[in-house]
Protein backbone atom coordinates (compact mmCIF):
# COMPACT_ATOMS: atom_id res chain seq x y z
CA UNK A 1 0.00 0.00 0.00
CA UNK A 2 2.66 2.48 1.02
CA UNK A 3 4.95 1.51 -1.86
CA UNK A 4 2.11 2.03 -4.26
CA UNK A 5 1.56 5.57 -3.03
CA UNK A 6 5.23 6.38 -3.22
CA UNK A 7 5.70 5.21 -6.77
CA UNK A 8 2.64 7.04 -8.07
CA UNK A 9 2.89 10.42 -6.39
CA UNK A 10 1.24 12.23 -9.29
CA UNK A 11 -2.03 10.29 -9.00
CA UNK A 12 -4.75 12.85 -8.45
CA UNK A 13 -6.91 12.48 -5.44
CA UNK A 14 -10.65 12.44 -6.07
CA UNK A 15 -12.56 15.24 -4.40
CA UNK A 16 -16.13 16.11 -3.46
CA UNK A 17 -18.83 13.68 -4.50
CA UNK A 18 -16.40 11.41 -6.35
CA UNK A 19 -14.38 11.03 -3.16
CA UNK A 20 -17.46 10.25 -1.08
CA UNK A 21 -18.58 7.66 -3.63
CA UNK A 22 -15.10 6.20 -3.68
CA UNK A 23 -15.00 6.00 0.12
CA UNK A 24 -18.38 4.28 0.19
CA UNK A 25 -17.29 1.82 -2.43
CA UNK A 26 -14.11 0.96 -0.57
CA UNK A 27 -16.00 0.66 2.69
CA UNK A 28 -18.48 -1.77 1.14
CA UNK A 29 -15.62 -4.00 0.06
CA UNK A 30 -14.56 -4.55 3.66
CA UNK A 31 -16.31 -6.77 6.18
CA UNK A 32 -17.14 -3.89 8.49
CA UNK A 33 -20.56 -2.75 7.19
CA UNK A 34 -21.83 -6.35 6.99
CA UNK A 35 -20.63 -7.23 10.45
CA UNK A 36 -22.19 -4.05 11.81
CA UNK A 37 -25.52 -4.85 10.16
CA UNK A 38 -25.36 -8.39 11.43
CA UNK A 39 -24.59 -7.20 14.97
CA UNK A 40 -27.52 -4.82 15.01
CA UNK A 41 -29.85 -7.46 13.53
CA UNK A 42 -28.76 -9.99 16.13
CA UNK A 43 -29.40 -7.57 18.97
CA UNK A 44 -32.77 -6.44 17.61
CA UNK A 45 -33.76 -10.05 16.93
CA UNK A 46 -32.99 -11.13 20.48
CA UNK A 47 -34.79 -8.09 21.87
CA UNK A 48 -37.83 -8.90 19.71
CA UNK A 49 -37.91 -12.60 20.57
CA UNK A 50 -37.49 -12.11 24.31
CA UNK A 51 -40.06 -9.34 24.61
CA UNK A 52 -42.59 -9.68 21.84
CA UNK A 53 -41.97 -13.16 20.34
CA UNK A 54 -41.67 -15.53 23.24
CA UNK A 55 -42.87 -13.03 25.84
CA UNK A 56 -40.49 -14.40 28.44
CA UNK A 57 -41.35 -13.66 32.08
CA UNK A 58 -40.17 -10.20 33.22
CA UNK A 59 -39.28 -9.32 29.63
CA UNK A 60 -42.96 -9.19 28.73
CA UNK A 61 -43.32 -6.09 30.91
CA UNK A 62 -40.97 -4.14 28.60
CA UNK A 63 -41.93 -2.30 25.45
CA UNK A 64 -40.76 -4.39 22.48
CA UNK A 65 -38.89 -3.16 19.41
CA UNK A 66 -41.91 -3.27 17.10
CA UNK A 67 -44.00 -1.30 19.55
CA UNK A 68 -41.24 1.28 20.10
CA UNK A 69 -40.43 1.77 16.43
CA UNK A 70 -44.11 2.01 15.45
CA UNK A 71 -44.66 4.63 18.11
CA UNK A 72 -41.47 6.48 17.19
CA UNK A 73 -42.56 6.77 13.57
CA UNK A 74 -46.23 7.38 14.31
CA UNK A 75 -47.54 10.77 13.11
CA UNK A 76 -50.26 10.47 15.75
CA UNK A 77 -48.48 8.76 18.67
CA UNK A 78 -50.48 6.84 21.26
CA UNK A 79 -48.37 8.13 24.15
CA UNK A 80 -47.84 11.63 22.83
CA UNK A 81 -44.20 11.50 21.72
CA UNK A 82 -42.74 10.61 18.31
CA UNK A 83 -40.63 12.00 15.46
CA UNK A 84 -43.70 13.95 14.40
CA UNK A 85 -44.36 15.84 17.63
CA UNK A 86 -42.64 19.18 18.30
CA UNK A 87 -42.13 18.32 22.01
CA UNK A 88 -39.78 15.52 20.99
CA UNK A 89 -37.48 18.01 19.30
CA UNK A 90 -37.78 20.40 22.24
CA UNK A 91 -36.29 17.74 24.50
CA UNK A 92 -33.54 16.90 22.01
CA UNK A 93 -32.62 20.55 21.38
CA UNK A 94 -32.60 21.43 25.06
CA UNK A 95 -30.25 18.55 25.86
CA UNK A 96 -28.01 19.25 22.88
CA UNK A 97 -27.79 22.91 23.80
CA UNK A 98 -26.84 22.02 27.36
CA UNK A 99 -24.18 19.62 26.08
CA UNK A 100 -22.82 22.25 23.74
CA UNK A 101 -22.51 24.75 26.58
CA UNK A 102 -21.10 22.37 29.19
CA UNK A 103 -18.75 20.56 26.82
CA UNK A 104 -17.64 23.93 25.48
CA UNK A 105 -16.88 25.28 28.95
CA UNK A 106 -15.23 22.03 30.04
CA UNK A 107 -12.98 22.03 26.97
CA UNK A 108 -12.25 25.74 27.15
CA UNK A 109 -11.19 25.44 30.78
CA UNK A 110 -9.93 21.85 30.92
CA UNK A 111 -7.53 21.90 27.98
CA UNK A 112 -5.61 25.03 29.05
CA UNK A 113 -5.67 23.85 32.67
CA UNK A 114 -4.24 20.46 31.72
CA UNK A 115 -1.64 22.04 29.44
CA UNK A 116 -0.43 24.36 32.18
CA UNK A 117 -0.40 21.56 34.72
CA UNK A 118 1.66 19.42 32.39
CA UNK A 119 3.96 22.22 31.40
CA UNK A 120 4.67 23.90 34.72
CA UNK A 121 5.79 21.82 37.66
CA UNK A 122 4.89 24.60 40.08
CA UNK A 123 1.38 24.93 38.71
CA UNK A 124 0.91 21.18 38.89
CA UNK A 125 2.08 21.04 42.49
CA UNK A 126 -0.51 23.66 43.37
CA UNK A 127 -3.44 22.17 41.59
CA UNK A 128 -2.99 18.43 41.26
CA UNK A 129 -4.10 17.44 44.80
CA UNK A 130 -7.31 19.43 44.41
CA UNK A 131 -8.05 17.86 41.06
CA UNK A 132 -7.42 14.37 42.39
CA UNK A 133 -9.66 14.94 45.41
CA UNK A 134 -12.57 16.40 43.49
CA UNK A 135 -12.35 14.01 40.55
CA UNK A 136 -13.58 10.81 42.22
CA UNK A 137 -16.70 12.46 43.69
CA UNK A 138 -19.60 11.10 41.64
CA UNK A 139 -21.67 13.63 39.84
CA UNK A 140 -24.83 12.68 41.73
CA UNK A 141 -23.11 13.65 44.97
CA UNK A 142 -22.74 17.17 43.58
CA UNK A 143 -26.47 17.54 42.93
CA UNK A 144 -27.50 19.03 46.31
CA UNK A 145 -24.57 21.43 46.25
CA UNK A 146 -25.38 22.46 42.69
CA UNK A 147 -28.97 23.19 43.66
CA UNK A 148 -27.81 25.20 46.68
CA UNK A 149 -25.25 27.15 44.68
CA UNK A 150 -27.26 27.99 41.60
CA UNK A 151 -30.76 29.26 41.07
CA UNK A 152 -33.23 28.03 38.49
CA UNK A 153 -33.20 24.78 36.57
CA UNK A 154 -30.68 25.52 33.88
CA UNK A 155 -27.50 26.53 35.67
CA UNK A 156 -27.26 23.58 38.10
CA UNK A 157 -27.75 21.13 35.25
CA UNK A 158 -25.07 22.76 33.13
CA UNK A 159 -22.75 23.02 36.12
CA UNK A 160 -23.03 19.28 36.79
CA UNK A 161 -22.43 18.26 33.17
CA UNK A 162 -19.49 20.67 32.91
CA UNK A 163 -17.87 19.44 36.08
CA UNK A 164 -17.72 15.78 35.12
CA UNK A 165 -16.40 16.42 31.67
CA UNK A 166 -13.91 19.03 32.93
CA UNK A 167 -12.06 16.49 35.07
CA UNK A 168 -11.72 14.01 32.20
CA UNK A 169 -10.46 16.66 29.80
CA UNK A 170 -7.99 18.12 32.28
CA UNK A 171 -6.51 14.79 33.26
CA UNK A 172 -6.15 13.55 29.69
CA UNK A 173 -4.55 16.80 28.58
CA UNK A 174 -2.12 16.58 31.47
CA UNK A 175 -1.23 13.01 30.56
CA UNK A 176 -0.87 14.15 26.95
CA UNK A 177 1.80 16.65 27.93
CA UNK A 178 3.53 13.98 30.02
CA UNK A 179 3.55 11.65 27.03
CA UNK A 180 5.68 13.99 24.91
CA UNK A 181 9.16 12.56 24.41
CA UNK A 182 11.90 14.54 26.19
CA UNK A 183 13.93 14.65 22.99
CA UNK A 184 11.37 17.00 21.42
CA UNK A 185 11.84 19.47 24.26
CA UNK A 186 15.60 19.13 24.02
CA UNK A 187 15.56 19.59 20.27
CA UNK A 188 13.26 22.59 20.52
CA UNK A 189 15.43 24.21 23.16
CA UNK A 190 18.63 23.56 21.20
CA UNK A 191 16.99 25.11 18.15
CA UNK A 192 16.61 28.31 20.14
CA UNK A 193 13.00 28.17 21.35
CA UNK A 194 11.81 30.49 24.07
CA UNK A 195 9.26 29.27 26.60
CA UNK A 196 6.26 30.43 24.58
CA UNK A 197 7.59 28.70 21.45
CA UNK A 198 7.89 25.47 23.38
CA UNK A 199 4.35 25.85 24.67
CA UNK A 200 2.73 26.50 21.30
CA UNK A 201 4.98 24.40 19.05
CA UNK A 202 5.68 21.39 21.28
CA UNK A 203 3.33 21.16 24.25
CA UNK A 204 0.08 21.90 22.44
CA UNK A 205 0.53 19.78 19.28
CA UNK A 206 2.31 17.03 21.20
CA UNK A 207 -0.57 16.65 23.63
CA UNK A 208 -3.24 16.81 20.93
CA UNK A 209 -3.69 13.03 20.41
CA UNK A 210 -4.34 12.56 24.12
CA UNK A 211 -6.51 15.66 24.26
CA UNK A 212 -8.82 14.29 21.59
CA UNK A 213 -8.99 10.86 23.15
CA UNK A 214 -9.96 12.71 26.32
CA UNK A 215 -12.54 14.83 24.53
CA UNK A 216 -14.24 11.76 23.10
CA UNK A 217 -14.56 10.34 26.58
CA UNK A 218 -15.51 13.67 28.07
CA UNK A 219 -18.34 14.30 25.62
CA UNK A 220 -19.77 10.93 26.68
CA UNK A 221 -19.30 11.80 30.33
CA UNK A 222 -21.02 15.12 29.69
CA UNK A 223 -24.01 13.23 28.29
CA UNK A 224 -24.42 10.87 31.17
CA UNK A 225 -23.94 13.47 33.84
CA UNK A 226 -26.35 15.74 32.00
CA UNK A 227 -29.00 13.06 32.00
CA UNK A 228 -28.41 12.35 35.68
CA UNK A 229 -28.79 16.04 36.38
CA UNK A 230 -31.89 16.34 34.22
CA UNK A 231 -33.46 13.45 36.05
CA UNK A 232 -33.04 15.23 39.35
CA UNK A 233 -33.74 18.76 38.34
CA UNK A 234 -34.98 20.20 35.09
CA UNK A 235 -38.15 20.54 33.13
CA UNK A 236 -36.94 19.57 29.68
CA UNK A 237 -34.31 17.40 28.12
CA UNK A 238 -33.91 13.73 27.34
CA UNK A 239 -33.07 12.80 30.92
CA UNK A 240 -36.18 14.53 32.12
CA UNK A 241 -38.22 12.84 29.37
CA UNK A 242 -37.03 9.41 30.48
CA UNK A 243 -37.83 9.94 34.16
CA UNK A 244 -41.08 11.70 33.38
CA UNK A 245 -42.25 8.84 31.13
CA UNK A 246 -41.35 6.36 33.84
CA UNK A 247 -43.45 8.31 36.37
CA UNK A 248 -46.38 8.43 33.94
CA UNK A 249 -45.99 4.75 33.06
CA UNK A 250 -45.48 5.58 29.39
CA UNK A 251 -42.66 3.06 28.99
CA UNK A 252 -42.64 3.24 25.21
CA UNK A 253 -41.77 6.94 25.33
CA UNK A 254 -39.12 6.13 27.91
CA UNK A 255 -37.37 3.73 25.52
CA UNK A 256 -37.67 6.25 22.67
CA UNK A 257 -35.92 8.75 24.93
CA UNK A 258 -33.17 6.25 25.73
CA UNK A 259 -32.53 5.37 22.10
CA UNK A 260 -32.56 9.02 21.08
CA UNK A 261 -29.98 9.65 23.76
CA UNK A 262 -27.86 6.82 22.38
CA UNK A 263 -27.92 8.18 18.86
CA UNK A 264 -27.23 11.80 19.77
CA UNK A 265 -24.40 10.71 22.06
CA UNK A 266 -22.89 8.64 19.29
CA UNK A 267 -23.20 11.51 16.82
CA UNK A 268 -21.49 13.89 19.22
CA UNK A 269 -18.47 11.67 19.64
CA UNK A 270 -18.26 11.17 15.87
CA UNK A 271 -18.12 14.95 15.50
CA UNK A 272 -15.36 15.21 18.09
CA UNK A 273 -13.40 12.49 16.31
CA UNK A 274 -13.80 14.23 12.96
CA UNK A 275 -12.55 17.54 14.35
CA UNK A 276 -9.61 15.68 15.90
CA UNK A 277 -8.69 14.02 12.64
CA UNK A 278 -8.84 17.33 10.87
CA UNK A 279 -6.49 18.92 13.39
CA UNK A 280 -4.07 15.99 13.38
CA UNK A 281 -3.40 15.34 9.70
CA UNK A 282 0.19 14.42 10.56
CA UNK A 283 -0.98 11.56 12.73
CA UNK A 284 -3.75 10.42 10.42
CA UNK A 285 -1.40 10.17 7.46
CA UNK A 286 1.27 8.29 9.38
CA UNK A 287 -1.32 5.83 10.67
CA UNK A 288 -2.75 5.41 7.17
CA UNK A 289 0.66 4.38 5.87
CA UNK A 290 0.83 1.77 8.59
CA UNK A 291 -2.41 0.42 7.20
CA UNK A 292 -4.62 1.56 10.05
CA UNK B 1 43.48 18.77 6.84
CA UNK B 2 41.52 20.43 4.07
CA UNK B 3 42.36 23.84 2.64
CA UNK B 4 38.98 25.23 3.67
CA UNK B 5 39.47 24.07 7.23
CA UNK B 6 37.02 25.44 9.71
CA UNK B 7 38.21 27.75 12.43
CA UNK B 8 35.23 27.36 14.72
CA UNK B 9 33.88 24.43 16.64
CA UNK B 10 36.87 23.17 18.63
CA UNK B 11 35.73 21.13 21.61
CA UNK B 12 37.92 20.58 24.60
CA UNK B 13 36.84 18.08 27.23
CA UNK B 14 39.08 18.32 30.29
CA UNK B 15 39.11 15.78 33.10
CA UNK B 16 35.40 15.17 32.84
CA UNK B 17 33.76 13.01 35.47
CA UNK B 18 30.09 12.21 35.67
CA UNK B 19 28.49 10.36 38.55
CA UNK B 20 24.84 9.38 38.34
CA UNK B 21 23.03 8.80 41.54
CA UNK B 22 20.00 6.62 40.94
CA UNK B 23 18.37 5.68 44.26
CA UNK B 24 21.38 6.80 46.25
CA UNK B 25 23.70 4.30 44.60
CA UNK B 26 26.47 6.16 42.87
CA UNK B 27 27.25 5.07 39.37
CA UNK B 28 30.32 6.53 37.78
CA UNK B 29 29.56 6.87 34.08
CA UNK B 30 32.61 8.81 33.01
CA UNK B 31 35.89 8.95 34.89
CA UNK B 32 38.43 11.70 34.35
CA UNK B 33 38.04 11.75 30.60
CA UNK B 34 39.87 14.24 28.41
CA UNK B 35 39.52 14.75 24.69
CA UNK B 36 40.53 17.52 22.33
CA UNK B 37 38.60 17.88 19.12
CA UNK B 38 39.91 20.33 16.56
CA UNK B 39 37.67 22.71 14.65
CA UNK B 40 36.30 21.02 11.58
CA UNK B 41 37.29 17.55 12.70
CA UNK B 42 35.13 14.47 12.46
CA UNK B 43 35.63 12.76 15.78
CA UNK B 44 34.05 9.36 16.20
CA UNK B 45 33.36 7.99 19.66
CA UNK B 46 33.27 4.20 19.78
CA UNK B 47 32.60 2.05 22.79
CA UNK B 48 30.44 -0.74 24.14
CA UNK B 49 26.74 -0.05 24.69
CA UNK B 50 26.02 1.95 27.81
CA UNK B 51 29.61 2.88 28.47
CA UNK B 52 28.95 6.59 28.85
CA UNK B 53 29.34 7.87 25.31
CA UNK B 54 26.01 9.66 25.43
CA UNK B 55 26.99 11.18 28.78
CA UNK B 56 29.73 13.09 26.97
CA UNK B 57 27.25 14.27 24.38
CA UNK B 58 24.73 15.30 27.04
CA UNK B 59 27.42 17.33 28.73
CA UNK B 60 28.36 19.18 25.54
CA UNK B 61 24.76 19.73 24.47
CA UNK B 62 23.68 20.88 27.91
CA UNK B 63 21.11 18.15 28.53
CA UNK B 64 22.75 16.97 31.74
CA UNK B 65 25.09 18.44 34.29
CA UNK B 66 28.59 17.16 34.77
CA UNK B 67 30.11 16.26 38.12
CA UNK B 68 33.71 17.37 37.66
CA UNK B 69 35.92 18.79 34.93
CA UNK B 70 35.25 21.28 32.18
CA UNK B 71 34.07 21.42 28.61
CA UNK B 72 35.10 24.28 26.34
CA UNK B 73 33.84 25.26 22.93
CA UNK B 74 36.34 27.48 21.11
CA UNK B 75 37.97 28.45 24.42
CA UNK B 76 34.64 29.44 25.87
CA UNK B 77 33.56 27.56 28.96
CA UNK B 78 30.40 25.53 28.32
CA UNK B 79 30.30 23.84 31.68
CA UNK B 80 32.62 23.43 34.60
CA UNK B 81 32.66 23.63 38.38
CA UNK B 82 31.05 27.07 38.35
CA UNK B 83 28.15 25.97 36.12
CA UNK B 84 27.66 22.20 35.99
CA UNK B 85 25.14 22.35 33.16
CA UNK B 86 25.85 24.00 29.81
CA UNK B 87 23.29 26.30 28.22
CA UNK B 88 21.60 24.67 25.28
CA UNK B 89 22.20 26.57 22.10
CA UNK B 90 21.95 26.46 18.34
CA UNK B 91 25.76 26.46 18.04
CA UNK B 92 25.68 22.77 19.05
CA UNK B 93 23.02 20.87 17.16
CA UNK B 94 22.06 17.36 18.16
CA UNK B 95 20.81 14.61 15.90
CA UNK B 96 19.06 12.19 18.20
CA UNK B 97 19.33 8.44 18.37
CA UNK B 98 15.63 7.85 17.80
CA UNK B 99 15.10 10.95 15.70
CA UNK B 100 13.43 14.04 17.02
CA UNK B 101 11.83 15.72 14.05
CA UNK B 102 8.55 17.14 15.33
CA UNK B 103 5.97 14.71 13.95
CA UNK B 104 3.31 17.43 13.82
CA UNK B 105 5.34 19.62 11.48
CA UNK B 106 6.17 18.93 7.85
CA UNK B 107 9.82 18.43 6.95
CA UNK B 108 10.00 22.04 5.66
CA UNK B 109 8.41 23.39 8.82
CA UNK B 110 10.82 21.36 10.91
CA UNK B 111 13.80 22.76 9.07
CA UNK B 112 12.43 26.31 9.15
CA UNK B 113 11.73 26.10 12.89
CA UNK B 114 15.19 27.08 14.18
CA UNK B 115 15.75 30.31 12.24
CA UNK B 116 12.11 31.21 12.82
CA UNK B 117 12.08 30.97 16.61
CA UNK B 118 15.51 32.55 16.88
CA UNK B 119 14.08 35.51 15.02
CA UNK B 120 16.78 35.25 12.36
CA UNK B 121 14.30 34.85 9.53
CA UNK B 122 10.61 35.55 9.07
CA UNK B 123 8.40 32.52 8.68
CA UNK B 124 8.11 32.60 4.89
CA UNK B 125 11.80 33.37 4.46
CA UNK B 126 12.68 30.49 6.73
CA UNK B 127 10.38 28.15 4.81
CA UNK B 128 11.92 29.25 1.55
CA UNK B 129 15.44 28.64 2.82
CA UNK B 130 14.32 25.29 4.24
CA UNK B 131 12.99 24.36 0.82
CA UNK B 132 16.32 25.15 -0.81
CA UNK B 133 18.30 23.25 1.77
CA UNK B 134 16.04 20.22 1.58
CA UNK B 135 16.35 20.23 -2.19
CA UNK B 136 20.12 20.37 -1.83
CA UNK B 137 19.94 17.26 0.33
CA UNK B 138 17.80 15.48 -2.25
CA UNK B 139 14.58 16.00 -0.30
CA UNK B 140 13.03 18.62 -2.54
CA UNK B 141 9.96 16.55 -3.31
CA UNK B 142 9.04 15.58 0.22
CA UNK B 143 9.29 18.90 2.05
CA UNK B 144 5.51 19.07 2.42
CA UNK B 145 5.31 15.63 4.01
CA UNK B 146 5.18 14.82 7.68
CA UNK B 147 8.03 12.82 9.25
CA UNK B 148 5.66 9.88 9.70
CA UNK B 149 5.13 9.72 5.97
CA UNK B 150 8.74 9.35 4.85
CA UNK B 151 11.34 6.63 5.33
CA UNK B 152 13.61 6.72 8.36
CA UNK B 153 16.54 7.50 6.09
CA UNK B 154 14.81 10.56 4.67
CA UNK B 155 13.69 11.66 8.11
CA UNK B 156 17.23 11.39 9.43
CA UNK B 157 18.59 13.35 6.52
CA UNK B 158 15.98 16.04 7.10
CA UNK B 159 16.98 16.17 10.75
CA UNK B 160 20.55 16.88 9.73
CA UNK B 161 19.30 19.64 7.42
CA UNK B 162 17.28 21.05 10.35
CA UNK B 163 20.53 21.20 12.30
CA UNK B 164 22.61 22.67 9.48
CA UNK B 165 20.26 25.54 8.68
CA UNK B 166 21.33 27.08 12.00
CA UNK B 167 24.93 27.10 10.85
CA UNK B 168 26.11 25.29 13.98
CA UNK B 169 29.70 25.09 15.14
CA UNK B 170 29.31 21.47 16.08
CA UNK B 171 27.08 18.65 14.96
CA UNK B 172 26.47 16.10 17.71
CA UNK B 173 25.19 12.77 16.43
CA UNK B 174 24.12 10.03 18.80
CA UNK B 175 24.13 6.72 16.92
CA UNK B 176 21.85 8.23 14.30
CA UNK B 177 21.96 5.23 11.97
CA UNK B 178 21.70 2.56 14.62
CA UNK B 179 18.40 1.04 13.59
CA UNK B 180 19.04 1.13 9.86
CA UNK B 181 19.82 -1.71 7.52
CA UNK B 182 23.28 -1.68 6.01
CA UNK B 183 22.12 -0.52 2.58
CA UNK B 184 20.32 2.52 3.92
CA UNK B 185 23.25 3.13 6.22
CA UNK B 186 25.67 3.30 3.29
CA UNK B 187 23.49 5.91 1.60
CA UNK B 188 23.31 7.89 4.84
CA UNK B 189 27.08 7.76 5.20
CA UNK B 190 27.67 9.13 1.76
CA UNK B 191 25.14 11.87 2.37
CA UNK B 192 26.82 12.84 5.62
CA UNK B 193 30.26 12.84 4.00
CA UNK B 194 28.88 15.06 1.28
CA UNK B 195 27.51 17.46 3.90
CA UNK B 196 30.81 17.45 5.72
CA UNK B 197 32.87 18.08 2.61
CA UNK B 198 30.65 21.06 1.87
CA UNK B 199 30.39 22.60 5.34
CA UNK B 200 33.44 21.31 7.25
CA UNK B 201 31.41 21.51 10.42
CA UNK B 202 32.93 19.84 13.48
CA UNK B 203 31.28 16.45 13.95
CA UNK B 204 31.04 14.55 17.23
CA UNK B 205 29.63 11.18 16.25
CA UNK B 206 28.77 8.38 18.65
CA UNK B 207 28.56 4.85 17.35
CA UNK B 208 29.41 1.31 18.27
CA UNK B 209 30.03 0.35 14.68
CA UNK B 210 33.79 0.37 14.18
CA UNK B 211 33.71 0.30 10.39
CA UNK B 212 31.33 3.24 10.35
CA UNK B 213 33.67 5.10 12.69
CA UNK B 214 36.75 4.55 10.57
CA UNK B 215 34.95 5.24 7.32
CA UNK B 216 33.58 8.60 8.48
CA UNK B 217 36.10 9.87 10.99
CA UNK B 218 39.32 11.82 11.07
CA UNK B 219 39.95 10.29 14.45
CA UNK B 220 38.31 7.48 16.34
CA UNK B 221 38.24 7.65 20.12
CA UNK B 222 37.74 4.23 21.64
CA UNK B 223 36.15 4.34 25.06
CA UNK B 224 36.59 1.87 27.86
CA UNK B 225 33.63 0.24 29.49
CA UNK B 226 32.05 2.03 32.44
CA UNK B 227 33.35 4.18 34.02
CA UNK B 228 34.30 5.46 30.62
CA UNK B 229 37.54 7.07 29.73
CA UNK B 230 39.50 7.19 26.48
CA UNK B 231 41.29 3.90 25.86
CA UNK B 232 42.88 4.66 22.56
CA UNK B 233 42.72 7.28 19.84
CA UNK B 234 43.17 6.11 16.27
CA UNK B 235 44.14 8.57 13.54
CA UNK B 236 42.44 7.77 10.28
CA UNK B 237 44.76 8.91 7.55
CA UNK B 238 42.51 7.96 4.66
CA UNK B 239 42.27 10.96 2.34
CA UNK B 240 39.00 12.77 1.68
CA UNK B 241 36.73 12.85 -0.18
CA UNK B 242 35.98 9.25 0.68
CA UNK B 243 33.59 7.01 -1.14
CA UNK B 244 32.36 3.51 -0.80
CA UNK B 245 35.43 2.17 -2.56
CA UNK B 246 37.35 3.24 0.50
CA UNK B 247 35.70 0.40 2.39
CA UNK B 248 37.47 -2.23 0.33
CA UNK B 249 40.84 -0.46 0.28
CA UNK B 250 43.73 -2.15 2.01
CA UNK B 251 44.42 0.82 4.27
CA UNK B 252 40.87 0.75 5.57
CA UNK B 253 40.84 -2.99 6.25
CA UNK B 254 44.17 -2.78 8.01
CA UNK B 255 42.95 0.00 10.28
CA UNK B 256 39.81 -1.94 11.16
CA UNK B 257 41.88 -5.01 12.01
CA UNK B 258 44.25 -3.02 14.18
CA UNK B 259 41.44 -1.39 16.09
CA UNK B 260 39.07 -4.31 16.42
CA UNK B 261 41.02 -5.88 19.25
CA UNK B 262 40.75 -2.84 21.51
CA UNK B 263 37.00 -2.50 20.99
CA UNK B 264 36.38 -6.19 21.41
CA UNK B 265 38.26 -6.25 24.69
CA UNK B 266 36.02 -3.53 26.12
CA UNK B 267 32.89 -5.17 24.77
CA UNK B 268 33.77 -8.36 26.64
CA UNK B 269 34.40 -6.44 29.85
CA UNK B 270 31.10 -4.63 29.50
CA UNK B 271 29.26 -7.85 28.82
CA UNK B 272 30.80 -9.61 31.81
CA UNK B 273 30.03 -6.68 34.10
CA UNK B 274 26.45 -7.14 32.95
CA UNK B 275 25.43 -3.71 34.18
CA UNK B 276 22.34 -2.03 32.98
CA UNK B 277 23.05 0.50 30.25
CA UNK B 278 22.85 4.12 31.27
CA UNK B 279 22.07 6.96 28.99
Amino acid sequence: MSEMNLTTPKMEKPTGLAMTMHQWKTALQTKTPYLMTFGIALWLGAYYLFVEGWELPRFNKLPGPVEVITEWLNPDPDWGMSLFTPEYYDHVTVSCRRILISFGIATGVGVPLGLFMGWSKVFRDYSFPILETLRPIPILAWVPLAILMFTGFETPVIFLATLASLFVTTLNTLLGVDSIDDDYFRAAKSLGSKQHHIFFHIVVPGALPFIFTGLQISVGVAWFSLVAAEMVSGEFGLGYLIVDSYMNITYVTMVIGMLTLGFTGWASSVIVRMVGNRMMQWRLRALALEGR
Amino acid sequence: MSATANTKGAISIRNLTKIYDPDGVNVMAVDNCSLEIAAGEVCMIVGPSGCGKTTLLNGIAGFHSITEGEIYLDDELLCGPSKPKAEQGADRMVVFQHGALFPWKTLSENVAYGPMVQGVLKKNEALEKAGHMLAEAGLGDVGHKYPGEVSSGMARRAEIVRALINDPKVLLLDEPYRAMDSLTKSIMHEALLEVYDRTKVTIFFITHDLEEAIFLGDRVAIMTTRPATIKKIVDVKIPRPRSYETLSSEGFRKLVDETKEAVHEEAIKAFEAGERELA
